[in-house]
């Protein structure tokens, strides 16, 4: 299997695009990170242009399998209710893993000065 | 009572039933076994005092004649169910020291019928990984050879089970993570209809593939854990299947129409995918699967050539689709509410970005960037949307192969276990050796590992099973007729036979 094709390599990722999707994804990554990636990256989108070759005109797209299960398989929503009480115990047992929390409050860096 | 580590789940429960040992003896001999075998890497969080505490309740309900087909038995988790008694960590840095406020259904259906847990099973980070090689908390080694890789996600779940820890484990599959490390461990593994098992409490990788399943020695066992595990959760799961849970102990003991004693799969037709055994099968993985295909032919099932013919495609789709899930999922890692946060950081993007850099490993990054492009504008209809409408193709393939068959079989993976250390650094050859495991998990179709001999260097083969939606008491009988004629599911690694 041919792993990059020619039209891969003219629309391959580079750096600064690495370092836009990092920025987007909220990674911080040193600069080897970023090379190192953007070739991993490259290799894997050489397998994805056999996509390309493939007609999917007039298809759906298949977001969920229970779409391709037929009529028997309906997905649903529940009541928009709160399904858990809104006591001090529940939001101590929630909060009990959480990096930093007073009085029952998300403690994060200053974002008004 | 030496051999107890060897009884299985079914077998254990007889025992505990008959008086002839208690759960508390059980339990113990397990937790020992466990605590000799740390090299292994299986475990990650043994709860000797939860567990016995757990034994002793069992002991007293088994003596006041309680019901309950698990009532007794030993297993343990993989560390991507919640759990209240024990830290989840989904083997990421990130989640180091988690306590759950609740119970994953899964982990909950099996206590209430009576199981007990052991503790939780390393995997790869965020279940991201075909070698176990990607935990932050070290690798897990495959006890038929122990410089060699269990498989994974679900790693730590097939070595333990293999090594003969615990009789049966959870785990789950997003793109093979049971069936994969169940064929290089040489176990059983089913990965039920994507809905049958609720995921509430699972720790999310890619919401539209993950699914929850068991893996244990024998399809039996298997389906002694489904039958607790599976069923609706409608409060709780908004993709959880609304069908009735099922006994597929009892399921798989009823015959098959026209079967008879030595013709148990009598009119099965097994489907053959011709993309399933090319040349990208390596010859010691082709001879096992031959020679147990002619075993079901000599159970009366009937083979049919069959075409999956956007096999190859299902690697590309999947790494579109997987990758997009994780990247949105994993946005909830924010060093605010849960898990990690950095030690020093300016402000609060600086926050995000530190604990997020230090808390995620190198695969899940690599991942997270991948779906990040993949949505990203200007690139969402190229490659997710069209991923999406290849998937549908991919689903309609299956539905037209099972015209013609009942079951589709093959192999579970190109190779049996490589060598730790051999793929580490090339991500793709590790997606590559995904492709037989990836289409079935974007269908949603039930799929299994079945032990089906060895190959090279003495390591397991499995053969995969397929079925259409919520055939899994077929799946499972297929692989019970085949497991009464054969033994490789009672092969014990040598290194841990005693």
């Amino acid at each position: 299997m041919q792993l990059v094709s020619k039209k891969a390599l003219l629309m391959a990722l580079h750096s600064e695009d690495m370092r836009r999707l990092a920025r987007l994804a909220r990674l911080d990554l040193p600069e080897e990170a970023q090379t190192a990636l953007a070739g991993q990256l490259n290799t894997f989108f050489g397998l994805v242009e056999q996509m390309n070759a493939v007609d999917t005109d007039g298809l759906e797209p298949l977001a969920h399998p229970a779409d391709a299960m037929g009529e028997a398989v309906t997905l649903r929503l529940r009541p928009d209710v709160a399904s858990e009480p809104a006591t001090e115990a529940v939001r101590a047992a929630n909060q009990r893993s959480a990096p930093a929390v007073e009085r029952g409050l998300y403690l994060v860096p200053k974002v008004i000065e | 009572m030496s051999d107890m580590h060897d009884w299985g789940v079914s077998e254990t429960a007889r025992q505990l039933r008959s008086k002839a040992v208690s759960s508390v003896e059980v339990t113990t001999a397990l937790l020992a076994r466990a605590q000799a075998n740390e090299a292994l890497g299986s475990f990650l969080h043994l709860d000797v005092e939860g567990a016995l505490a757990q034994a002793k309740q069992a002991d007293a309900q088994l003596s006041a004649g309680a019901q309950g087909r698990l009532l007794g038995v030993a297993l343990a988790h993989k560390d991507v169910f919640v759990t209240t008694g024990m830290p989840t960590t989904a083997g990421s840095q990130m989640l180091a020291g988690y306590q759950s406020p609740f119970n994953a259904t899964v982990v909950q259906r099996l206590a209430d019928a009576g199981a007990i847990s052991l503790g939780k099973l390393n995997c790869d980070e965020f279940a991201m990984g075909s070698g176990n090689e990607n935990s932050a908390y070290g690798p897990v080694r495959n006890p038929w050879d122990t410089t060699r890789v269990p498989g994974g996600s679900s790693g730590g779940s097939a070595a333990a089970v293999a090594a003969r820890l615990i009789p049966a484990a959870t785990g789950t599959d997003t793109g093979g993570s049971i069936r994969q490390p169940a064929s290089f461990c040489g176990i059983t593994g089913i990965k039920p209809t994507y809905g049958l098992c609720s995921r509430y409490g699972m720790v999310a990788f890619a919401s539209s593939l993950d699914q929850a399943g068991a893996m244990a020695r024998t399809a039996e066992d298997c389906a002694w854990l489904l039958s607790a595990m599976a069923g609706p959760d409608i409060d709780r799961d908004a993709t959880s299947l609304d069908v009735p849970a099922r006994d597929y102990a009892a399921a798989i003991a009823v015959p098959r129409a026209g079967a008879t004693a030595d013709k148990p799969l009598h009119g099965l037709r097994v489907g053959l995918p011709k993309e399933f055994f090319g040349e990208g099968v390596s010859p010691d993985v082709q001879t096992a699967v031959q020679s147990a295909l002619q075993q079901l032919t000599a159970l009366g099932a009937v083979l049919v050539d069959i075409t999956l013919p956007r096999t190859e495609l299902s690697i590309p789709v999947y790494y579109i689709i997987a990758p997009a899930e994780a990247s949105s999922n994993l946005s909830r890692f924010d060093g605010v509410r849960y898990g990690h946060r950095a030690a020093e950081y300016g402000d609060l993007i600086d926050m995000y970005q530190k604990t997020r850099s230090e808390g995620f490993g190198d695969e899940v990054k690599r991942r997270i960037l991948m779906g990040a492009y993949v949505l990203s504008h200007g690139y969402y209809d190229a490659y997710y949307l069209k991923a999406q409408k290849i998937r549908r193709l991919i689903a309609n393939d299956f539905q037209s192969a099972f015209q013609s068959c009942d079951v589709i079989a093959g192999p579970v993976a190109p190779t049996v276990a490589w060598r730790l250390g051999e793929k580490a650094n090339d991500p793709v050859a590790n997606y590559l050796a995904d492709i037989f495991t990836l289409s079935s998990s974007l269908a949603g179709l039930p799929g299994m590992s079945v032990p089906a001999g060895f190959g090279e260097g003495g390591m397991p083969v499995g053969l995969q099973l397929v079925g259409n939606y919520l055939k899994e008491d077929e799946l499972l009988q297929t692989a019970h007729q085949f497991q009464q004629m054969t033994s490789w599911h009672d092969a014990m690694p040598k290194e841990f036979s005693v």
